[in-house]
């Protein structure tokens, strides 16, 4: 089964068996991965789920849409180039793994 | 109470009903008349207000992020602004739709984000302390007036940077009526309307450039407007959207707050050995007693909502306080429970138009319920609270609580 990897600040890594068309956000709710919080629920309307997508899974997701480019502008933590927000981040079939680095905080 | 036996099939499609959202009975404890029309269907019509409505989660959730077809440009109150004239010029952000919605929305969203307002995380922390040490000296208070008002009234309305006289007078009756706006024109409305207007001229005052402070997000509008981003009367109108849209409305999750742990104290305890949960269970008290019960969208052509078919120009009213203590979404919906995880709950509204204060309503929220649960060890409700009656918010007019400090 596919799976997400989340990375915590100090390197703890942790990955989670997730079905195609789930979101990271909600993987991570599910499983209470800590430092995604996803406030707003997955509307892209809090910068709650703000993640860094490590580099190599950056060709199998949705690039940036105008409404997230906005909101991470806003990243609590501070946006970096490879800053996304967790709920737009959908696991599509096919790909076997994504991986994300968590900020150091969210709000 | 609204029963089915008054519940008849009409031309319309959906069940009918002659229920009155807007009664005092109903305002009195909405949630019995939620699970009524949440029963009745997915979608069921307002024959006395000629209006559909939708009140479970399901419908509510893809309606909200469906703006082209369910549009605010019409209002989001009661009355089509398509056959009808406003009470006031449009707002450029709420009664709006894309694309003029996102430039707009751009400008207040990056004001509101949540790292601009860290900057404000420490004044409002300090405010808070200082409030909450003075009541704790009085030991019993009116939680309404001396902390759900006072707190919001000091620390959003310096952000913003509006002069501090006149605020109390002001401010709130006219939040009152931009709320009651949002039902019926009805006596409510017409009241309120008419004791305001002293308000509305004090709004339109402060909101001028020469009248804030130099770093507020008031003048930060002006500079937004300075940069081209927005046009430069359309400044003052944003700084009206802020007061208006983000005073009462924290005012009463406050209250709803005090309500909800004063009649829970089960739930204090927790939240006391616990402050660190502050903001977790503030996500609860948004589900649970909800602030903004219910605002409306029209449709803009024919559509279905799970089967049952709309036509155009149609109102829609939308029942958030009802989606949030809805069984199909949530487990023991009617529980007060702060352990639960409430995200998702629509409170704030979902999709372009959700709530774009909402990270600061919630840092206002969170450094005041962990203020209060590190010094009280208990609340208790002195009386019974009195309501503040609105067409779509809920809150309260008094509340007397006495405190045991920890």
């Amino acid at each position: 089964m596919p799976q997400i990897t989340f990375i915590q600040p100090d390197g703890t890594r942790r990955s989670i068996a997730a079905q195609p068309g789930t979101s990271i956000m909600q993987t991570a709710v599910a499983n209470a991965i800590p430092g995604i919080i996803a406030e707003c629920g997955g509307a892209a309307m809090c910068c709650t789920c703000h993640v860094y997508l490590d580099e190599t899974s950056v060709p199998f997701v949705a690039p940036v849409s105008e409404v997230e480019n906005e909101m991470l502008e806003g990243a609590a933590s501070g946006r970096r180039e490879n800053s996304r927000l967790g709920c737009q981040l959908i696991l599509q079939a096919g790909v076997e793994e994504l991986i994300v680095h968590l900020p150091s905080h969210q709000v | 109470m609204t029963n089915s036996a008054t519940v008849a099939p009409l031309h319309v499609n959906a069940v009918s009903t002659d229920f009155d959202p807007y009664a005092d009975d109903v305002l009195d404890d909405p949630y019995p008349h939620y699970e009524m029309l949440r029963e009745l269907g997915p979608v069921f019509y307002l024959s006395r207000y000629s209006a559909y409505g939708i009140a479970r989660h399901a419908e509510i959730d893809p309606v909200l992020r469906d703006p082209v077809t369910f549009c605010s440009s019409a209002g989001v109150g009661l009355a089509n602004f398509h056959t009808s004239t406003p009470w006031r010029k449009p707002s450029i952000i709420l009664e709006a739709d894309p694309p003029m919605h996102q430039r707009t929305r751009k400008v207040v969203a990056g004001l509101l984000a949540p790292a601009a307002i860290n900057k404000l995380r420490a004044t409002f922390e300090i405010e808070a302390s200082l409030l909450v040490d003075n009541l704790l000296d009085t030991g019993s208070f009116d939680a309404v007036k001396d902390l759900c008002e006072a707190y919001p009234l000091k620390v959003f309305a310096d952000a913003v940077g509006i002069p501090s006289e006149g605020r109390e007078k002001h401010l709130l009756p006219y939040g009152d009526m931009v709320f009651n706006a949002f039902g019926p024109v009805n006596e409510r409305f017409n009241t309120c309307l008419a004791k305001a207007q002293d308000a509305i001229a004090w709004i339109g005052e402060v909101c001028q450039r020469e009248n804030l402070t130099p770093n507020g997000l008031g003048m930060q509008l002006y500079k937004a407007a300075d940069d081209g981003l927005i046009e430069p009367d359309e400044a003052p109108m944003l700084v009206r959207t802020l007061l208006s849209a983000g005073l009462d409305t924290t005012v009463f999750t406050l209250c709803n707050a005090i309500v909800s742990f004063g009649r829970h104290p089960e739930q204090w305890a927790h939240l006391h050995a616990n402050p660190a949960m502050a903001r977790q269970a503030l996500e609860e008290v948004l589900r649970y007693e909800t602030t903004f019960h219910s605002f409306y969208r029209t449709t803009t052509r024919e559509v279905e909502i799970a089967g049952v078919p709309l036509p155009n120009e149609q109102k829609v009213c939308v029942f958030i306080g009802s989606a949030n203590r809805d069984p199909r979404r949530w487990p023991d919906a009617d529980k007060f429970d702060v352990t639960r995880r409430a995200s998702g709950n629509l409170s704030f509204g979902t999709g372009i138009h959700g709530c774009a204060g909402q990270m600061i309503a919630r840092l206002e929220g969170e450094i005041v319920l962990t203020a209060l649960a590190r010094r009280v060890k208990r609340f208790h409700l002195e009386g019974k609270p009195v309501i503040h009656y609105n067409n779509s918010v809920r809150g309260y007019i008094t509340m007397p609580v006495s405190v045991e400090a920890a």
